[in-house]
C-alpha cells in the first residue's frame, strides 16, 4: 500500500470513529440488543443444563442418593415451574430459602454432603466447573415460559421482602453505594450496559426474568447469588455468605418485583 | 454439539452450537505460564453424504462458538451431520434430522 491511500485510510479511519463515538450512546442498546437477537438461539447454557439434569439425577453424595426427592417447593421431586415461585417458605426448614439455598438444604439432608463442601466454593472458575451452578441452570430452565408469581403471604416471606427492600437502598462502603444508586431510576448505564431500575415493573421484570444467565464474556454460566455478590463487589462491599439471609432477602425483593412477567430464563448476557 | 436444522421455501437452515474450549495459546495461567492453544481448526458440515459447508476456525472464535448457515435443498426427515477438527486431533461429529 503506498502512503496516500495509507493516509487517506487512516483518515477515513478515524472520521468513521469519530461519528460512531457521536452515534454510540443512542444506538449502542439497539446494537446489543441485535446481537443478543442473533445469539439467542445458541444459548451456551443449555449445556449446563444437560450436566444438571445429570446431575439431578445421578446418586451422590456420602448417601448415595440422586436429588429427584428434593422439594423446591411444588412437593418432593417437582422441578417444572418452581423457580417461578422462588423465594419461598419453606416449613421444614422454618425459613425463606431461594433456589441455591434449598439445594444446599437437598444436598445435605438427602445426600449426606457436608455443607461447607458446597458453599465454600460455589462458584464456577475457569479451572473448576461448580455442580451447584449447573444444577442452577437445569432447574430454572424448567420454568422458561412460567408466569412469575412470588408470595409474600407468609409473615417471613413478607419480613424477608421488606429486609430486601431496605437493603436495596442502604447506602454503605467506601463509594457510600447502594444497590439503588444504580438501579433505582431511569437511563442510567455502566460504560455502554443499560442499568434496569427496579423501582420500574418492566425493567424489574426483564432483568429478573432473564438471570441466570450464561456470561459471554466469561464463557461460564452464572448463578443468581453470583450476580448479587458481583454487583455488592462492584459496589465495594465485603463479600456476602453464600446463601445468606440478607442475600436471599435481596432476591425475594427483586423477584416479587418481576411478577406477572413469564420467566425467560436461563437468559444470555454479554 | 446441539444442532437444529429447519427447510423453508426450499432453503435449510442449520444452527449448530459447539462445545470447546476455544483456547488461544495466548493467555496466561496464575503462574504466569503460558496456556497452551487449544481449539477447532476445521469444520465440515454434510447433507446426504455431499458437504455443504467447509471453513476453518482460529483463535479468534468465541468459546462454545454458535454457527448459522444456510443451503439450497433439504427435505424434512433427512440428515445433516456436522464435523470438527480440533488443535490435539480430537475429532467430533453430530447429527440432526432437518424439520
Amino acid at each position: 500500500m503506498n502512503t496516500s491511500i495509507l493516509k487517506s485510510a487512516i483518515i477515513s479511519f478515524a472520521f468513521a470513529t469519530y461519528c460512531s463515538a457521536a452515534m454510540a450512546a443512542g444506538s449502542a442498546s439497539d446494537e446489543i440488543a441485535k446481537y443478543r437477537e442473533m445469539i439467542s438461539d445458541g444459548n451456551p447454557a443449555e449445556f449446563d443444563e444437560m450436566r444438571g439434569e445429570e446431575l439431578w439425577k445421578k446418586a451422590g453424595g456420602p448417601n448415595k442418593v440422586s436429588l429427584e426427592k428434593c422439594d423446591l417447593g411444588k412437593g418432593a421431586g417437582v422441578v417444572k415451574g418452581v423457580y417461578a415461585e422462588l423465594p419461598r417458605y419453606f416449613a421444614d426448614t422454618n425459613r425463606v430459602q431461594d433456589l441455591e439455598s434449598r439445594l444446599v438444604t437437598c444436598m445435605t439432608t438427602l445426600q449426606g454432603t457436608p455443607e461447607k463442601d458446597i458453599t465454600t466454593k460455589p462458584f464456577s472458575t475457569d479451572d473448576s466447573k461448580s455442580e451447584i451452578e449447573a444444577l442452577v441452570a437445569y432447574v430454572v430452565g424448567q420454568s422458561k415460559g412460567v408466569k412469575m408469581n412470588v408470595s409474600i403471604s407468609h409473615p417471613k416471606e413478607k419480613e424477608a421482602y421488606e429486609i430486601g427492600k431496605k437493603i436495596f437502598v442502604y447506602r454503605a462502603g467506601p463509594y457510600d453505594f447502594a444497590c439503588d444508586t444504580c438501579h433505582g431510576r431511569d437511563n442510567i448505564r455502566i460504560r455502554m450496559q443499560d442499568l434496569p431500575n427496579f423501582n420500574n415493573a418492566k425493567d424489574a421484570q426483564s432483568a429478573y426474568t432473564t438471570w441466570p444467565a450464561y456470561r459471554v464474556s466469561q464463557g461460564l454460566f452464572r448463578s443468581y447469588q453470583w450476580r448479587l455478590n458481583d454487583c455488592l463487589r462492584q459496589q465495594r462491599f465485603p463479600e456476602p455468605k453464600y446463601v445468606s439471609d440478607a442475600t436471599i432477602a435481596l432476591t425475594m425483593f427483586m423477584a416479587r418485583s418481576a411478577n406477572g412477567a413469564d420467566y425467560d430464563g436461563p437468559g444470555l448476557k454479554r | 454439539m446441539k444442532i437444529r436444522a429447519s427447510v423453508k421455501d426450499g432453503v435449510t437452515e442449520v444452527k449448530v452450537l459447539m462445545q470447546h474450549e476455544m483456547e488461544t495459546g495466548l493467555r496466561k495461567d496464575k503462574d504466569g505460564k503460558l496456556v497452551p492453544a487449544w481449539h477447532i481448526t476445521e469444520i465440515k458440515a454434510q447433507h446426504n453424504g455431499k458437504t455443504v459447508l467447509e471453513g476453518q476456525f482460529g483463535t479468534a472464535v468465541s468459546k462454545n462458538p454458535y454457527l448459522v448457515f444456510h443451503f439450497k435443498g433439504g427435505a424434512p426427515g433427512e440428515k445433516v451431520s456436522v464435523n470438527w477438527v480440533d488443535t490435539t486431533g480430537d475429532t467430533r461429529v453430530d447429527e440432526a434430522e432437518i424439520k
